[in-house]
């Protein structure tokens, strides 16, 4: 089978750039793995986040900025195709600090990254009696906190299955239990093996996650990405109380109240431990006590793809030919600025010029 | 429509209300048993369409059976054991959990 682009995985990142590339007009061919894959796009917070990304990189903190705000238009365009809304809400979002030395660290990383990106990054320092005026129940522990009115959330499922129906709906291809077993190139076709035959096109998009590494590497390219976990706990659902979603805990359109997370590096497992969860609810608990008489309902690990530094990859092969490689650690906010800026520069063969410094080059050991 | 099976015939009887009707039913039988058994298949309206619901599973994956006992709201009728005098009422749409 051949196509005009071929991109790997159908997750978050895959999805937003196979939509992207079909807009633009080119035949696409997205490929993903069977049910057996590690799927950060089913197991996410749902967060688009601004606050928290780019402390040491302006580059990345930008990228998110551009992407949060293009978040509005993207999901009206994804409603209106495909009649998915993706319950996107932008009323800025919190980050509380449950002492006075987390709320010095806090106002210190604000104003670094505000002055980082010359203004650009809005946010405000709150004491306790201002962050009372934005959300109700606060618990005793709670100092204080950052509001930006750039973050937002969105219902990841429906970002996912909206993706996927949007470039359906725009005549894109999809091939699933289609596991990319080997990359060949011959002059300017790459020729794919898949467990359910073989595919070529010109140009090539590898963004498959944690699977990205090996294909990566078989296009001559270091892309260390490695799982780290992050659990989520969801209470039942409950009436609307939060305006607004905060780094640990959001309430979804359907009033769940979703709590998470955490980081642990243990490789290839994404169950869950209760040591873990039972440290995350405690915080929730302090932020919001009313939250002990929230029924716990469902429980989840998730592997993030995750780089040493944090930062996404985006990168072509150093043999020049028409390929790229795309990671991230914040796909969900990424994701429109994936289809809307980054897709298009791929569809003519090249990066945009935003994300020069995000190359595989920066892990080589000099 | 639901028919009961008294698997323990000497069990004695207990007597729960719901929605202000009482029902006669016997100890050991959970909620959702002895209100299918009394004919209420209307648990709960859910939050977001407001839709009618009742048991699915019963046996405690679904979710669809919830209801308020003795005044704590979203409770699994399918994973509680009937008590004498107990107050059920339908879960009308999200619990007030907030603040
Ligand atoms: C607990 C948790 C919370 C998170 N919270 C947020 C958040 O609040 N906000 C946010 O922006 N991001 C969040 N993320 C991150 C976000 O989910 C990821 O950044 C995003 O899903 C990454 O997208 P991806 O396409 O690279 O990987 P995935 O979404 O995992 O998709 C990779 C896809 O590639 C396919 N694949 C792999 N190998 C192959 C192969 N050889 N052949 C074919 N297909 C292949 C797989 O089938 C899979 O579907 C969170 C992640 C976790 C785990
Ligand atoms: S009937 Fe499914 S949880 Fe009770």
């Amino acid at each position: 089978m051949k196509a005009d682009a071929i991109v790997i995985g159908g997750g978050m990142v895959g999805a937003a750039l196979a939509y992207g590339l079909r807009r633009q007009g080119l035949d696409t061919l997205m490929l993903d793995e069977g049910d057996v894959a590690f799927r950060a796009a089913r197991g996410n917070f749902g967060l688009v986040w601004v606050q928290s990304k780019g402390f040491d990189c302006p580059e990345y903190a930008a990228w998110t900025r551009r992407s949060a705000d293009l978040w509005p238009d993207f999901s009206d365009e994804i409603e209106e195709l495909t009649g998915t809304g993706l319950q996107h809400q932008r009323p800025g979002g919190l980050h509380v600090c449950l002492s006075g030395a987390e709320f010095e660290d806090r106002t210190r990383q604000m104003r670094d990254l505000s002055e980082r990106s010359g203004g650009a990054f809005r946010y405000e320092m709150l004491e306790r009696r201002a962050l009372d005026n934005l959300v109700p129940g606060l618990g005793p522990d709670v100092v204080g906190g950052s509001y930006s009115p750039l973050d937002g959330h969105a219902n990841p499922l429906y970002l996912l299955r909206g993706l996927h129906a949007g470039f359906r709906a725009l005549g894109g291809r999809v091939r699933l239990d289609a596991r990319v077993t080997a990359i060949r190139r011959t002059g300017a076709t790459y020729r794919l093996e898949t467990g359910t035959g073989k595919l070529e096109a010109p140009k090539l998009v590898i963004a498959a996650g944690l699977g990205t590494k090996p294909l990566a590497a078989m296009l001559g390219m270091t892309a260390p990405i490695d799982p780290v976990r992050g659990q989520i706990l969801v209470t039942e659902r409950a009436r609307p109380f939060l305006g607004m979603p905060l780094t640990w805990v959001r309430q979804t359109g359907e009033g769940s109240i979703m709590i998470g997370e955490s980081r642990e590096e243990v490789g290839f497992d994404d169950g869950t431990r209760w040591q873990v969860q039972a440290r995350i609810a405690d915080r929730a608990r302090r932020i919001f006590p009313f939250l002990e008489r929230a029924r716990i309902v469902r429980t989840w690990g998730a592997l993030r793809p995750y780089t040493p530094d944090g930062l996404p990859i985006y990168d072509r092969p150093p043999d020049g030919a028409d390929a790229v490689v795309a990671s991230c650690h914040s796909g969900v906010t990424l994701a429109a600025v994936h289809a809307g800026v980054l897709a298009p520069a791929i569809a003519e063969g090249r990066l945009p010029d935003d994300v020069g410094g995000l190359g595989t080059g920066r892990f080589h050991v000099h | 429509m639901f028919t009961e099976i008294a698997t323990d015939p000497g069990a004695p009887t207990v007597t729960i209300v719901f929605e202000g009707r009482e029902i006669a039913t016997r100890a050991g039988a959970t909620v959702a048993a002895a209100l299918l058994a009394a004919g209420e298949l209307h648990f709960r309206d859910t939050p977001v369409g407001a839709e009618r619901r009742g048991p699915y599973c019963l046996m405690g994956v679904c979710f669809d059976c919830l209801v308020e006992i003795d005044g704590e709201p979203n409770r699994q009728a399918c994973m509680a054991t009937v008590r004498d005098g107990m107050r059920v009422e339908r879960q009308r749409g999200a619990a007030g959990i907030g603040p």
